[in-house]
């Protein structure tokens, strides 16, 4: 009788924690859907609206004024040099800090370094281009792309530091030991050895951190601001995809904001295809 | 372990003799190059890694001497001044970082429980093959520029917000006395709610990406044991995982923190920009630090207006810089007991 009635509370209990499983199973799984969500909706506005904008002229034309005709090529062009001059300053001494602490690094130096490195990596975007301003364009007393150059540049660094860090370390002691036995100096088995073992994973580095600094708004603000025009003046406000798609979207007018749609498609099509290079370049190192 | 110590007794004197004659470089005229390149290499990889030291120094210097005139005039109780008008050439940050801690809450308070759903999902439930794509798909979501987020947000998830969220909740509790105050203000999609609700987004993928990873590190031994013992994939998750990822959570939720802090585009855009502290209605527009000076600091002309946003900016670095450091200190207590458990 009372063994009847605990199989009953056990069968009981166990039917509870049945369900509470299957209720918590089934909420992640919604979490999931949750996240997938607001990927594909904000893709799929990206896209439509974007798209929907989109014409040839959008990439031959300049910046119009509001309601009239116009494009974003002074634009596009001003991110990609402004981008490309960030990834030329900022890898070489990303990748030469990442050597010195995987190859060198065991003093303070090396500890300090890391630490430092993690905090740029979390600083706000913002900060930077605070810094920035206080150091190029106040001191000249103008905006300019080389300041936004900059700014962008002090991103890709911590990026460029921590992935070349990891990645050498991944490289086996004994290719390296291999390489010092023939009398090879120092030097040359970082560069001939240890660095070409890891380049994939170095140049996924560099990727994603051109990436993450191809869509970056916050520290252009104040350092590369805009321009209405053309201009291939480094010393001076040269437009850029980000700020003009700020500038555009809170505006009231209908051409602007379509046009910042086709900015924003552009600039989450080249991001994501940044990542997705990265990604599968990593997988194929594997 | 033992396998060198018993080979030594085969390794006679002579043969340390003789290893140590070809070891001899051939003549030291050859060296002297690569003794140079050598040199010159550490230097250089030693020289990046200072810069990165000065990078540091030189944005807290910068900061410090641009915020100075505002240090030297407000102190400390600029943090707590409730005043911001630049007409009148008065600053306080009290509204500001009220904006960005309020944000930033909201996106917590949403995030986390969702992270760890998803965190749970792939790693417990997904199918093997789902994995990865489910994974990269999550990640990328932490890859869309902010900026995209924003404009979406304003654009398209703000109209949405206010006509079936906003409006709707007003309507309902609007007269709760205990409510009222929370949701007063004009419906209009822009504000602290819509603020915290996309910045939750973006940190999701930071948070269930750390979830996810610590959940993977813990010993299948443990979970196992406590499958063998009966135990459902949640008591197995909840009473096992998670108290031995704990310190790892937590680090994660900091990071997701910290993100949420620093963001600035996305709020920019939907947060209504307005300096003030009149009502706690999480339907009112309202600046955070980052909003702020993306909107003011280009037009602030120099001067005290200048110092202050700059004093923002040292005080958000600051915010970030213990959300960082707490999280680290975290992360590295698991990392410490990983290493004793294994």
């Amino acid at each position: 009788m009372s063994l009847a009635w605990r199989d009953a509370v056990v069968a009981r209990r166990f039917a509870a924690r049945q369900r509470s499983n299957r209720l918590a199973l089934a909420l992640a799984l919604l979490a999931m859907v949750f996240g997938l969500f607001w990927l594909f909706w904000i893709l799929w506005e990206t896209l439509r609206l974007g798209l929907g904008g989109l014409t040839l002229a959008t990439l031959t034309g300049m910046t119009p004024p509001p309601n009239e005709a116009g494009g974003l090529a002074n634009a596009i062009f001003g991110s990609v040099v402004m981008v490309a001059m960030a990834a030329f300053i900022g890898a070489p001494i990303g990748v030469m800090a990442g050597v010195y602490l995987a190859e060198y690094g065991k003093g303070w130096l090396a500890s300090a370094t890391r630490w430092v490195n993690d905090i740029l990596l979390s600083a706000p975007s913002i900060v930077i281009g605070l810094f920035v301003y206080a150091l190029a364009v106040k001191r000249f007393h103008t905006f300019s792309a080389i300041a936004g150059a900059l700014a962008l540049a002090l991103l890709v660094i911590p990026v460029v530091i921590r992935t070349t860090e990891d990645m050498l370390r991944l490289i086996p002691a004994s290719q390296r030991e291999a390489a010092y036995a023939l009398g090879a100096p120092k030097w040359r088995v970082i560069l001939q050895i240890t660095l070409r073992a890891a380049r994939a994973g170095v140049i996924t580095g560099i990727l994603l951190a051109v990436a993450r600094i191809a869509g970056e708004t916050a520290p252009l603000l104040f350092t590369a601001l805009n321009n209405q025009f053309w201009s291939v003046d480094l010393g001076a406000p040269m437009a850029n995809l980000p700020v003009t798609i700020f500038k555009f979207a809170m505006s009231p007018y209908e051409n602007w904001q379509q046009l910042a749609w086709a900015g924003v498609f552009l600039v989450t099509l080249a991001v994501l295809l940044l990542n997705l290079a990265a990604r599968w370049l990593a997988r194929e190192r594997r | 372990m033992s396998a060198p110590l018993a080979r030594q007794p085969f390794a006679p004197s002579a043969a340390a003799a003789w290893s140590v004659d070809m070891a001899l470089p051939p003549t030291p005229v050859r060296q002297a190059p690569g003794v140079w390149a050598d040199r010159l290499f550490g230097w250089l990889a030693r020289g990046a890694a200072g810069l990165t030291l000065l990078l540091l120094a030189g944005i807290l210097l910068t900061l410090l001497i641009g915020a100075w005139p505002a240090i030297e005039r407000y102190g400390l109780g600029f943090l707590t001044r409730a005043v911001w008008d630049p007409g009148q050439n008065e600053f306080g940050a009290l509204a500001m970082i009220y904006g960005t801690l309020a944000t930033s809450l909201i996106a917590l308070v949403i995030a986390v429980p969702v992270s760890f759903g998803i965190a749970l999902f792939l790693t417990e439930l997904s199918p093997a093959w789902l994995k990865r794509p489910l994974g990269t798909a999550i990640e990328l979501l932490a890859a869309v520029p902010s900026i995209v987020y924003g404009m979406w947000g304003l654009l398209v998830f703000g109209p949405i917000l206010a006509a079936y969220v906003q409006q709707p909740l007003q309507t309902l509790f609007g007269a709760t006395p205990g409510l009222r105050a929370f949701l007063s203000g004009p419906p209009v999609g822009i504000g602290i709610l819509a603020a915290g609700i996309i910045l939750a987004i973006m940190v999701i993928p930071f948070i269930s990406a750390v979830m996810r990873d610590v959940f993977e590190v813990t010993p299948a031994l443990l979970k196992e044991s406590a499958y063998g013992l009966g135990a459902t994939t949640w008591e197995v998750v909840w009473q096992v995982v998670l108290p031995y990822t704990r310190a790892g959570v937590i680090g994660g939720v900091m990071l997701g923190l910290g993100r949420a802090l620093g963001e600035t585009m996305a709020v920019t855009f939907v947060i209504g920009n307005m300096s003030q502290l009149d009502s706690p209605s999480l339907f009112a527009a309202a600046n955070s630090i980052t909003s702020a000076l993306a909107n003011e600091f280009a037009e602030s002309g120099g001067g005290l207006h200048e110092a202050a946003l700059l004093y923002l900016g040292l005080a958000l670095f600051f915010i970030t810089f213990v959300v960082l450091a707490f999280s680290k200190w975290l992360l590295a207590r698991l990392r410490r007991r990983e290493g004793r458990s294994a």
